[in-house]
Parts: structure tokens; sequence; C-alpha cells
């Protein structure tokens, strides 16, 4: 399988194996017209499988927002053909439509048209809590 | 546009400016008369409730405003389907401050982000009830001249108890406090207020289910109802809601000095024996939140000319 190497861009790699998918949706990627390439179940000596996506255009993204899918990827950032930088994710203090309120009480559940907010209250633990009636993420 | 959603919302400092206004007015009402002359406040109560409501209409009254509003969700646009953002966007068109009462968690806030005017929580669902808070704060401060170095006893309904959860987080910022949770098994202050509000803020607390046995300790008793509203089942209602009854007997080894607080309405679990204990203090509750509303919406309108 060929896959052209990127000129200007970035890999999003060490994604956890079957998150692919995941990751490009909510990163909005295929609302791009560039070549995204989803790469899936490559072998890798750290996590035995993972997935990869390539994205071969300069944008400005927010990788934020997959930190809390998937807090162990790395994002490589491609300048002609070269790597000039290597990020890793944080989790990101608030999550839009990333995840669900699930307490029926929430206003979020009558008015489909609201946003489902999250905000990180304890970065330690990781605790996401939804901003309307303060319901913990599961 | 500044709005009160949660009592987080205003610092320990705008919280003491609240009280100390609250107390100017109840020195001064007559300075306050026509603060709020031409101005409306709209009261939204999508669900019933007599206390606050019309502690709202009376706070903007006493202040020369005039009110308008709904007090229950079948009388307006809600029951054709209309959402809370597009209530909240019509109403500013017509009020310059909304208080706004909703069944569902998170509805005044929701309120707060497409009005133009100023959005007061007057209860969501089991989640806030800042105004309650304010009241209950205004009547410590009044009856014991601060807040610090308390010891403070919630009794009832701690689980479902908004209210409780409220002032234990308003509490919680202030220094010595001691807090003293007595309830049933089943009613138990939720995990993770201890969690999050009591031991991140390393406020000593201690649970019981004994109210006589910790009654010496405490400079104020925080009674609560067992609210129907709150449970799915109705036998679990009926066994809980009499865990707690307050009765003179039970009182005589408390402080001379104590406060006894309750949200109101009571059913039962304060005896009418009790009222007349210069101790009592939840009817001078109910009146210092009429004084706390004024001082607020005085305070927000205040701000949104800014």
């Amino acid at each position: 399988m060929n896959i052209d190497s990127i000129t200007n861009g970035f890999v999003i790699d060490h994604i956890t194996a079957g998150r692919g998918m995941r990751i490009y949706e909510l990163l909005g990627l295929d609302n791009l017209d560039c070549s995204v390439a989803i790469i899936k179940n490559v072998t890798s000596k750290k996590l035995g499988k993972k997935d990869i996506i390539k994205v071969d255009a300069d944008i400005e993204i927010d990788f934020d927002v997959i930190g809390y899918v998937d807090p162990g990827i790395t994002i490589n950032i491609i300048r002609n053909c070269e790597r000039v930088d290597k990020l890793s994710v944080e989790l990101p203090e608030k999550l839009t439509n990333v995840i669900k309120c699930k307490n029926p009480r929430c206003i979020t559940t009558t008015e489909q048209e609201i946003n489902h907010v999250f905000k990180l209250t304890d970065r330690e633990n990781g605790v996401y809590r939804c901003m309307y009636c303060e319901t913990k993420a599961k | 546009m500044r709005s009160l959603i949660d009592i987080l919302d205003f610092s320990i400092e705008e919280l003491d400016e609240l009280i100390a206004s609250a107390n100017d007015i109840i020195a001064n009402p007559e300075k306050y008369s026509e603060k709020c002359k031409g101005k409306k406040l709209a009261t939204l109560f999508f669900e019933p409730s007599t206390r606050t409501r019309l502690s709202f209409e009376a706070a903007m009254l006493e202040l020369g405003g005039s009110v308008l509003g709904f007090s229950e969700a079948n009388s307006s646009s809600a029951a054709k389907g209309e959402s809370v953002a597009d209530t909240a966007k019509t109403i500013s068109c017509y009020a310059d401050i909304i208080a706004m009462r909703h069944p569902k968690e998170g509805a005044p806030l929701v309120a707060a982000q497409n009005a133009s005017i100023p959005v007061i929580n007057a209860g969501d669902g089991g989640h806030n009830h800042p105004t309650q808070t304010l009241a209950d704060l205004l009547t410590i401060n009044r009856e014991k001249g601060g807040f610090n170095n308390l010891t403070v006893g919630f009794c009832g309904d701690l689980k479902f108890g908004r209210t409780v959860h409220s002032l234990i987080t308003a509490l919680s910022r202030y220094e010595g406090i001691n807090v003293v949770l007595i309830s049933p098994e089943e009613l138990k202050l939720p995990s993770y207020v201890k969690k999050d509000v009591l031991a991140k803020n390393n406020i000593p607390y201690k649970q019981t289910t004994d109210l006589e046995s910790v009654m010496p300790e405490l400079d104020i008793l925080y009674m609560t109802r067992v609210q129907r509203e709150r449970f799915f089942n109705e036998e679990d209602y009926l066994r809980l809601k009499d865990s707690y009854i307050l009765e003179p007997k039970k009182l005589k080894n408390a402080k001379k000095d104590l406060c006894i607080m309750h949200p109101l309405p009571r059913v039962n679990e304060i005896s009418i024996a009790v009222d007349s204990d210069p101790r009592a203090c939840y009817f001078k509750q109910v009146l210092n939140g009429k004084y706390i509303r004024m001082a607020l919406i005085l305070k927000l309108l205040e701000e949104a000319k800014k």
C-alpha cells in the first residue's frame, strides 16, 4: 500500500487502534478537500497496533479536543517534507458536542439545539462536568 | 451581561457588599423606595413556587419597580414548545431583569446566554437556588455577626436538598467553619459534595444519624424538608419523610444562641411549638430573602447600566 509522503501538513500518530475514524470526525477532517489518509491497525512497538492520520495541508487545527478521546496521541508537524515539531495533546478546558449529558433532568435533554458543553473541573483526575447541570461525564 | 446562576458567580467581596446593601435597605427602606422606578422584573416560573416568586415580586415592588410574568409553564409559550433561549430573547424586549425558575437543571444558564438583560436563577430543578443561599447568608450574618468559626448542622434530606449543597459551598469559603451532617443513611450528603467541596476546602465535617447527640455543639441548625417531588418512588418518600422532627424537648441541650433555620416550606419537620422559641429564625429568613433579593436586583441593574 502506497501513501505519499506529506509536503506541508501534519501526522497524527499513536492513535489507539480503532479510534482513527472518531478522531477524523472530531477534528472535522471530512470537511477538507486536501489529501487525508487514515491508516488503521499499523504495527507499533509501543502499542502493538495503532491508527495514523496524515493530512497534506498547512491548516490550523485545535488538537486539544482529541486529548479527551485519546490522550496518548502525538502530532508531527511537517514542513517541506521534514518534521519540524512534535506535539503531545493536553486535556482541553472545554469540550463542545464531544460527549452528551446523560442526566435526564438536564436542560440539554429537552432542548435539542443546545450544545453539549463539558468543562474540565479536575485536571489531575480528568474530570469533566456538564456546564448546565454539573453532572460528571462518564 | 452579569447574571446570577450559581452562588459561586459572586466573590466573597461581592457577597459582603450585597449583605451590606441588604442591611442598609433594612435600616433605611425609604431611601430605596424609588430606586427601580420605571424598571420591570419578569418572573418566569416554569414550575410553581409561591414563596420565591412572591419574594422577588415584593422585592421589586418595594424598590418602586413593576413586575410581569407567569407562574406555571402551562400559561407560557413553553406549552407551545418554545425554547428557553427564544423565551429569554423575547422577554429581553419587555423587561429589564429576569427571575427564572425551571424544572430542568441549567435552564437559567441557557436563558442568561441568550438574554440581553440580567437573569437571576430562582431555582433550576434540584441543582441551584442561589437566592435562597443569599437569604441564608444574610440571616447567618445578622444572627451571628459574620461567618467565621461557626459549627453548622444540616439536618434532614442532605441528598436532594439543593439549598444544603449551595449553602455548604458558600460557607466553605470562610475560615473556621465546622460542618455536622445529620441524616438517615438513604439521604446522606452526596459523596461528590463531600469530596469536591468539604474535603477540597479542608472543612472538618462529621456525619451522624442522631440529631440530639450533636445538638450542644451547634451554632446553626439548618433543617430541611424531605421533598416528595425529588423522589421517583412514593414508598421511599413515605418511609423517610418523618425521619427528623424538631420539637422543643430536642432543644434542651442546645446553645442559648443557636440559630434554627429552614428554607421553608415545612411540612412537619419543625413542630409549631418551636416557632415561639427565640432561636427560631426561619421566618426571619423569609424576610431576609426579600431584602437580599432587593439588593441583588439593584446590583445587577446597576451593572447592566455599565
